[in-house]
């Protein structure tokens, strides 16, 4: 009899954990937050955005099984799962954005914009309109991620084709180059007219320069001013391993978010920011040891975190489902890290900083964990056994929080409710 | 005297250069640790998108040693499709390996995890030099 009652009680005891886990989508959530699967192995999903009617768009990077690489999720039936996906575009790429009627989306190399009717059904999709072509993709750092500032303006990431601009890219004993001849059309954010046709890079400002790659990127309507999230350097102890020991690469440097001004240098390749002294160090490709500082006329980031975590997503909250604390602060979608190797990687979370009149008001949190599949606080080891990699954040029109994933294409919804 | 011992040294030589030994795969698996393992991970795999998985890589368990030996001499940059997938970041050379350390790494990576292919001698590192030299 007692060994019956010890079974059931078992069976209580993990069906409940176990329809816990099911019913926040096996995500891990401060109290009062709830997860669920909007949809699920839609592909590659890089960034996301949503309209007005709650329909999301997701930008894959790779063809799905239909070929598509623009994907439209719509939950007729408002259960809280997609029911209804369609999809258009073969071209690949990050960027998503949604203003109004008219949805940006962007390859490696240029920037298109379909238009939508009234129920956010596509109206063109065989023949986007360029709004920008011949943006450089030699592979590395190709995203061209993108966001609008409400004037009419699109801004959008150029990354540097580059680790840390030497003479020949990640290779031992390769000097950086002086000045760094990558910057005058990569390393920076591209500022653009949103509304005209047919631009390229002399039509264009290079609104900010000095930043490696910018995967996250939002405008933020309370400072009127774009904040971004930069990809730090990798490899500080492959090519110097006199200064910089292997658990030493694994935390440095910082991944950094910085609000943007138009002519902003943030630094890079001269400047590295370094966590723990809290100062912008000089490159060791630079004449750098780890101690020297640099980067003098280089701006400071607004938020800095651990390193090598790939900060891929950068979203300002402005719904009201959230509590207070959460309003006008930035969500950051951390795509995992792999530079921490052998050391335990990072990441694979989304986090949370508060933010009051502009400036941030608290110290990071993470808000979102246990997309990699893995349990309680075991830490991801290898990449390529991450179940899910956060890759893309997007606000629905109730405020909920939408996170995507480029593992398999999971897109998590997170509500909350008192 | 001296001629015999000549003699048995360079057969020892000629012996291990033919042969991989349970010591050779221990001492790839250190260059592994200390060169590879950073980009290529712990199990192989690799990262998505970013730096191509060695477990399970057609090109590493094929028969163009010559190309996996150049590779890891030179590293690689080209833009192309390995297994139906493309990697973003560039390989770093490793210019400094000797023929020994090149047939060991290889050796230990072409039989760990899933990959069941042969070992890589030192003569064969060596061969693929010869007729790099004769070619030019």
């Amino acid at each position: 009899m007692k060994t019956s009652k010890i079974i059931l009680f078992t069976f209580f005891v993990t069906m409940t954990s176990l329809l816990q886990a099911q019913s926040n989508a096996s995500l891990k959530l401060p109290a009062g937050f709830k997860a669920t699967l909007f949809a699920d192995t839609i592909g590659s999903a890089r960034h996301i955005a949503i309209s007005k009617n709650g329909v999301l768009f997701a930008k894959l990077s790779r063809p799905d099984k239909q070929g598509r690489t623009i994907i439209r999720l719509e939950d007729e039936n408002k259960d809280g799962v997609a029911d209804k996906i369609t999809g258009w575009a073969n071209y690949g790429g990050t960027g998503i954005f949604l203003r109004g009627n008219v949805l940006f989306a962007s390859s490696n190399e240029a920037v298109f914009k379909y238009q939508l009717d009234n129920k956010d059904e596509v109206l063109n999709p065989l023949s986007p309109v360029t709004i920008v072509s011949g943006l450089i993709d030699r592979r590395q750092h190709e995203s061209k991620s993108i966001t609008l500032d409400g004037q009419g303006n699109i801004y959008v990431n150029i990354g540097a084709y580059s680790n840390a601009c030497q003479e020949k890219d990640r290779m031992p004993g390769s000097k950086g180059m002086m000045p760094c001849p990558i910057l005058d059309s990569a390393g920076g954010i591209w500022k653009f007219d949103s509304q005209k046709e047919n631009q390229v890079y002399g039509d264009g400002k290079r609104y900010a320069t000095g930043l490696r790659n910018v995967v996250g990127l939002d405008w933020n309507t309370q400072t009127n001013s774009l904040f971004v999230m930069q990809h730090g350097r990798d490899q500080l102890n492959s090519f110097y391993p006199t200064l910089y020991t292997d658990a030493q690469n694994a935390e440095l440097p910082a991944e950094t978010m910085y609000e943007l001004h138009e002519g902003d240098n943030a630094g890079w390749p001269y400047i590295y920011f370094d966590p723990y002294q809290k100062k912008k160090i000089l490159s060791p490709e630079y004449g750098g040891d780890g101690k020297k500082e640099g980067g003098e006329n280089a701006i400071n980031p607004t938020v800095f975190f651990p390193a090598h975590m790939a900060p891929n997503a950068l979203l300002f909250y402005t719904g009201n489902q959230f509590p207070e604390k959460y309003q006008h602060g930035a969500f950051i979608a951390f795509h995992g890290s792999w530079n921490r190797a052998p050391l335990p990687q990072e990441g694979y979370f989304v986090a949370f900083v508060p933010f009051k009149n502009g400036k941030p008001s608290g110290e990071w949190e993470i808000f979102a964990n246990g997309f990699s599949g893995l349990s309680g606080d075991e830490k991801v080891k290898n990449p390529r056994n991450a179940k899910a990699r956060p890759c893309g954040l997007a606000q629905g029109p109730d405020g909920s929080l939408y996170v995507s994933d480029d593992n398999k294409g999971s897109i998590f919804k997170i509500s909350y409710s008192k | 005297m001296n001629y015999i011992k000549i003699l048995l040294g360079s057969i020892l030589m000629v012996g291990s250069a033919l042969n991989v030994s349970a010591q050779d795969l221990v001492k790839g698996k250190k260059i592994y640790k200390t060169r590879c393992l950073v980009c290529h991970q712990a199990d192989g795999g690799g990262v998505p998108n970013m730096n191509a998985p060695l477990d399970g890589s057609s090109n590493l368990v094929g028969n163009d040693i010559a190309r996996l030996v150049r590779i890891i001499k030179n590293g690689y940059s080209e833009r192309v499709a390995l297994d139906g997938y493309y990697y973003s970041n560039a390989m770093t050379a490793n210019p400094d390996l000797t023929d020994a350390d090149i047939a060991n790494v290889l050796s230990y990576v072409r039989t760990s995890w899933g990959n069941k292919a042969s070992k890589v001698t030192i003569a064969r590192v060596k061969a693929v030099k010869r007729k790099k030299i004769k070619s030019n």
